[in-house]
């Protein structure tokens, strides 16, 4: 993975809806992918995280209008863009051969009276007219393959195939390209544990094949242990913290991500009470002033009710990020929140624990969760290099 | 509902869609709450217009409708005598138009009532009790369904003759026949989705009689769709008498479809006669027009997702939140942002950390 | 296939209950109707084979029970006998009906065909334009939808024919023309094809305009059309992703349209003097002609029955979801 940016997302502002009554349903949102990047996006329903991307490649249905900030895309070749600019010509280049989707639900995603062979081939028809129709259908044969299904699928329709087999078609389907990002919007969540496995397999072996980066969005932050490189939270429209994966893990700086966090039981390791987080999500036609969530917010003192605190660089090492009025020296930082980092240089592997991570990239092994109770201070034992 | 709104929930307007009314209640007796969309304000005004002109209309008739007032055979365009011109046998146009309205409207109550009351029997009752029942009603409703009203009503009314032409009550009844299918099917598919949503479910386990159940729970979340099932039957009897009377089939003295009777016996579009032939059939069209209006207002009012953007003032359920007129699909619109060269001259190659 | 087999049942069904209610028709009313049409044929010789094909027809004066009339009947339809049309000289109903047929399946037929792809072509595009001056077109098209066709047919032929004369006001062909495949015949035909094609189209479109509309509004929500927006397609392709979803709908409840479209239909025959089953119709009320009444009510109700059942196959065709057998 190379630290050269691809899609840099500044100060984006998304309504729904105009007027006084208009629903802010993201503020102010900084976003920075790298190429070859896994990054997570996480944070719980009407956080905004699929607002915020949707939003950022101009995809978001109405009543959805953007109302300030600044989106580009830098290519491998070639200029950079501002899609905010861009009108639908432009947008349609770059559309699927440089960014495409996968949403959540297979059966809704792919068109119900087509063939598979259609939906695999129509991309390419619309991108590269130099393609005849038998090497369209071969790229096809490849996709599927490359996602372990057999080319006599070809011929079916969606509804003929398995939950499983559909969400890997929409998979096969998203690379038809080779593009630089994959948007994937909850694409494991409508799906069993088991093949919710093997779909993630599946997915960093391509990563790891074809080197695209990922925006990953999910609400379910135990599964980014185990994909992303980075992780960014949301919070009612808000970026609240970004961090490298394990760091975001073994050291949460927001006091949001230590919600999350210890909201879901580890499997091994001592018995820890789950505290959650107490309260409910804010109507986000109604937002608290200051900090959003500083009415949830256990550590909340006088200025996080009077301003809203910026996402600003709290570690210069790691480049993390958190919008805390903590971490800015206001107050004293409790000690959840001041765990120290596992060092930056040690492959993410250490938050293997103790398993030896595979030979090629991928998935970690299923992580020892004991190690992610907040408080813990010691950096796991160093695995194998990633 | 919980403090907490989700964005989806604010923007949709009305939760899960595919079919269910909003705000489907168990028990609570809900009033018909009608947004004051200007369809619904203009299908009703134009429908009270009528409604009264066909109470009045014989009332300040100039003449009567039959009278002849000379033995020309050609009719005469309109004048200060004759607002709407003659007929070929020099009746006055103007009176007849007046006149023709009542008949049709009784026909058309009586038809839609009773068509109405039929399907809302045969609908959820087939909705309800499923099995051997649901499938030989439906399988009734379906026959009348597909069957092509015209020839049917030919024959009933041809071999009727002249004693029922004149009964209207009869006529009314003969046209519900034709008219009741669809408004059954439509409440039997909504019966059924009602029907296995939690509360009935919760009903039906503590015992409450059927009956109950069925006038209680499910009929007060019917009404929407009974009031448009009406509608659009009353638009149907409305159309399907002024066919019979154009026909002849029933008696043609007065009304609309009748006035276009004679025309049509006398060319009336052929020798340009317009003034005889065009006020009757707009009355219908604009009296058809107005039911259509109503009709589309209450879908709208089912289904959200219907309202044109800009025409209604509440979108999305919230005052003054207006939707963005002609929003292009896939092309989120942006407002409120500095325009910028779309693609920029230098790239910056990246750097590790973020600013 | 499973679903045009059960299909095909229904109608079948249909039209037995269609004969049945043809047969039970006459004899629920009081009176006996083939005085009442002796007593208008005064002053025509009537053969007693025609007395007793009417008694026959109506089961009046015969010892038969009723079952056995029924079962009389039954036959005389399958063999295709409808008894004998006394409005036209005691011709055969069968040959009276075979003459105005194709006028009316020509006409009909082309213009709901007409009328159906127009109607849900304009109907997604106005879906898709969703707030621009295209909504503005349904209060029109409504207006359309709510005037009877037969006085469209009065306005279309006042303007276009008289006024403006740009095409014949009455009738399939010059009055003076001989049927014949060639190429004036055929194009005098279509000449006065036209108006009443357009006045159909005109007066049906507005259902599948509004059908369509709705639908496809629904259909735009789906994610599968997202995708093919966010896969850089062309814009007409997206929307056909849309439609070709949104059109099933419209196809699958062109059963019930097509019964107003040829009730309407049939009543526009009548103001163009179109020689079709319409101008039967007309005859046949005029004249008490209750033979062929009955028969025009079972060719008609079949022949929409036999379009019902295209349209079920047109929509296996295009959903393959339901090809899958159970």
């Amino acid at each position: 993975m190379s630290g050269e940016r691809l899609l840099e997302i500044r100060g984006l502002c998304v309504d729904y809806g105009q007027g006084p009554d208009a629903v802010h349903a993201v503020t102010d949102a900084d976003l920075v992918l790298h190429r070859g990047e896994v990054l997570g996006l996480a944070g719980e329903s009407g956080s905004g995280k699929s607002t915020l991307v949707m939003a950022a490649t101009r995809l978001l249905r109405a009543p959805g209008v953007i109302t300030g900030g600044e989106v580009r895309f830098y290519p491998a070749d070639g200029p950079a863009v501002d899609l905010l600019a861009a009108d639908y010509g432009a947008l349609r280049v770059l559309r699927w051969s440089q960014v495409s989707l996968v949403l959540q639900s297979a059966m809704n995603a792919l068109n119900p009276v087509m063939t598979i062979r259609t939906q695999l081939t129509d991309a390419l028809a619309a991108h590269s007219a130099r393609m005849s129709r038998r090497e369209r259908q071969a790229r096809a044969v490849e996709l599927l393959e490359m996602v372990g299904i057999s080319s006599d699928r070809l011929s079916s329709h969606p509804h003929e195939l398995s939950g499983g087999m559909r969400q890997r078609v929409m998979i096969a389907m998203a690379l038809a390209l080779r593009p630089q990002v994959v948007i994937m919007d909850e694409p494991t969540t409508a799906l069993d544990v088991v093949t919710q496995r093997e779909i993630l397999e599946e997915l960093t072996d391509l990563r790891d094949q074809f080197g695209f980066a990922i925006v990953f969005i999910t609400h379910d932050l135990s599964l980014l242990i185990e994909i992303a490189d980075s992780i960014a939270v949301m919070y009612a429209g808000r970026l609240v913290e970004r961090a490298p994966a394990s760091a975001l893990f073994h050291a949460p700086r927001h006091p949001y991500t230590l919600g999350l966090l210890s909201s879901f039981p580890p499997l091994h390791g001592p018995r820890s009470p789950m505290t959650g987080i107490p309260g409910s999500p804010p109507d986000l036609r109604m937002l608290p002033s200051g900090c959003v969530f500083h009415p949830r917010c256990k550590f909340a003192f006088d200025r996080c009710a009077v301003e809203a605190p910026p996402l600003e660089i709290v570690s210069a090492r790691s480049g993390r990020l958190a919008a805390c009025w903590l971490q800015a020296g206001d107050a004293p930082v409790p000690a959840e929140l001041a765990a120290s980092e596992p060092d930056p240089t040690e492959p993410a592997a250490s938050a293997n624990g103790n398993r030896p991570a595979p030979e090629r990239g991928g998935l970690r092994q299923p992580a020892d969760l004991s190690e992610l109770a907040p408080g813990s201070e010691e950096p796991a034992e160093q695995g194998s290099t990633a | 509902m919980a403090a907490s709104i989700s964005t989806e929930q604010v923007v949709a307007g009305s939760p899960a869609p595919g079919g269910a009314l909003p705000g489907a209640t168990p028990r609570r007796q809900r009033a018909l709450r009608l947004p004051r969309s200007p369809k619904i304000i203009a299908g009703l005004a134009m429908l009270a217009f009528f409604v009264l002109l066909s109470i009045i209309g014989p009332l300040i008739a100039p003449y009567s409708p039959d009278r002849i007032f000379a033995n020309s055979p050609v009719p005469l365009p309109p004048s200060s005598a004759h607002w709407l011109g003659t007929t070929n046998l020099q009746q006055d146009v103007f009176s007849q138009v007046l006149v023709g309205g009542g008949d049709m409207l009784l026909v058309s109550l009586i038809a839609g009532v009773i068509a109405t009351a039929l399907s809302v029997v045969v609908g959820v009752t087939a909705g309800y009790l499923g099995g051997l029942a649901d499938d030989l009603l439906s399988m009734l409703a379906n026959i009348f369904l597909v069957m092509p009203a015209l020839p049917l009503l030919v024959i009933l009314f041809g071999f009727l003759g002249k004693t029922g032409s004149n009964d209207l009550f009869l006529i009314g009844l003969i046209i519900s026949i034709t008219g009741w299918a669809w408004g059954a099917r439509v409440l039997r598919a909504q019966t059924l989705s009602l029907r296995n949503r939690d509360y009935v479910d919760s009903a039906r386990i503590i015992g409450e009689r059927r009956s109950r159940i069925i006038f209680a729970e499910i009929l007060p979340n019917l009404t929407p769709i009974v009031a448009s099932s009406f509608l659009f039957t009353v638009l149907y009897a409305v159309g399907t008498y002024t066919a019979m009377a154009f026909l002849g089939l029933v008696n043609p003295n007065w009304s609309w479809g009748g006035i276009l009777y004679y025309a049509q016996g006398a060319n009336a579009e052929l020798t340009g006669y317009w003034w005889w032939y065009i006020p009757p059939g707009i009355a219908v069209a604009l009296l058809g027009t107005a039911l259509v209006l109503l009709n589309f207002g209450i879908d709208e009012f089912i289904n959200p997702r219907l309202r044109a953007a800009g025409l209604t003032r509440r979108t999305s359920g919230r005052r003054g939140t207006r939707t963005r007129r002609s929003q292009q699909f896939a092309l989120t619109p942006v407002i409120g942002v500095a325009p910028a060269p779309a693609v920029l001259s230098v790239a910056t190659p990246g750097e590790g950390g973020e600013a | 296939m499973v679903l045009v087999a059960r299909r095909l049942f229904f109608y079948l069904v249909t039209a037995a209950v269609a004969i049945s209610l043809d047969f039970l028709i006459p004899r629920m009313i009081p009176g006996n109707p083939v005085d009442a049409i002796l007593a208008k044929m005064q002053g025509v010789t009537i053969t007693p084979a025609v007395i007793h094909a009417l008694d026959l027809q109506f089961g009046v004066n015969t010892s038969a029970s009723l079952w056995g009339q029924y079962a009389h009947f039954w036959n005389n339809v399958l063999h295709g006998n409808f008894g004998v049309s006394s409005a036209n000289g005691f011709e055969p109903v069968s040959t009276v009906i075979r003459q105005a047929l194709p006028y009316t399946l020509g006409l009909v037929g082309v213009a709901t065909l007409i009328s159906f792809l127009l109607g849900t072509a304009i109907g997604a595009i106005v879906a898709w334009k969703r707030g621009s001056w295209l909504d503005n077109l349904l209060p029109v098209v409504t207006f359309f939808q709510a005037a009877p066709y037969f006085f469209l047919a009065f306005v279309a032929i006042d303007v276009f024919a008289i006024r403006l004369g740009w095409f014949p006001p009455s009738r399939a062909a010059g009055a003076t023309d001989f049927p014949a495949f060639t190429w004036t015949y055929l194009s005098d035909v279509l000449d006065h094809a036209v108006l009443p094609a357009l006045t159909i189209v005109v007066a049906s479109a507005a259902g599948w305009i509004v059908g369509m509309r709705n639908v496809m509004l629904t259909t735009m929500d789906e994610d599968y059309v997202l995708i093919a927006a966010a896969k850089g397609l062309r814009k007409g392709r997206v929307i056909w992703y849309a439609a070709r979803n949104a059109i099933l709908p419209s196809v699958s409840g062109f059963a019930l349209a097509i019964g107003f479209i040829v009730s309407g239909a049939l009543l526009t025959e009548i103001v163009f003097s179109y020689p079709g089953l319409g101008s039967l119709l007309l005859q046949a009320v005029s004249n008490n002609d209750y033979e062929l009444m009955q028969g025009l009510f079972l060719i008609i109700t079949f022949t929409v029955l036999a379009a019902n059942l295209i349209a079920d196959f047109v929509y296996v065709f295009l959903d393959p979801r339901t090809r899958q057998e159970a």
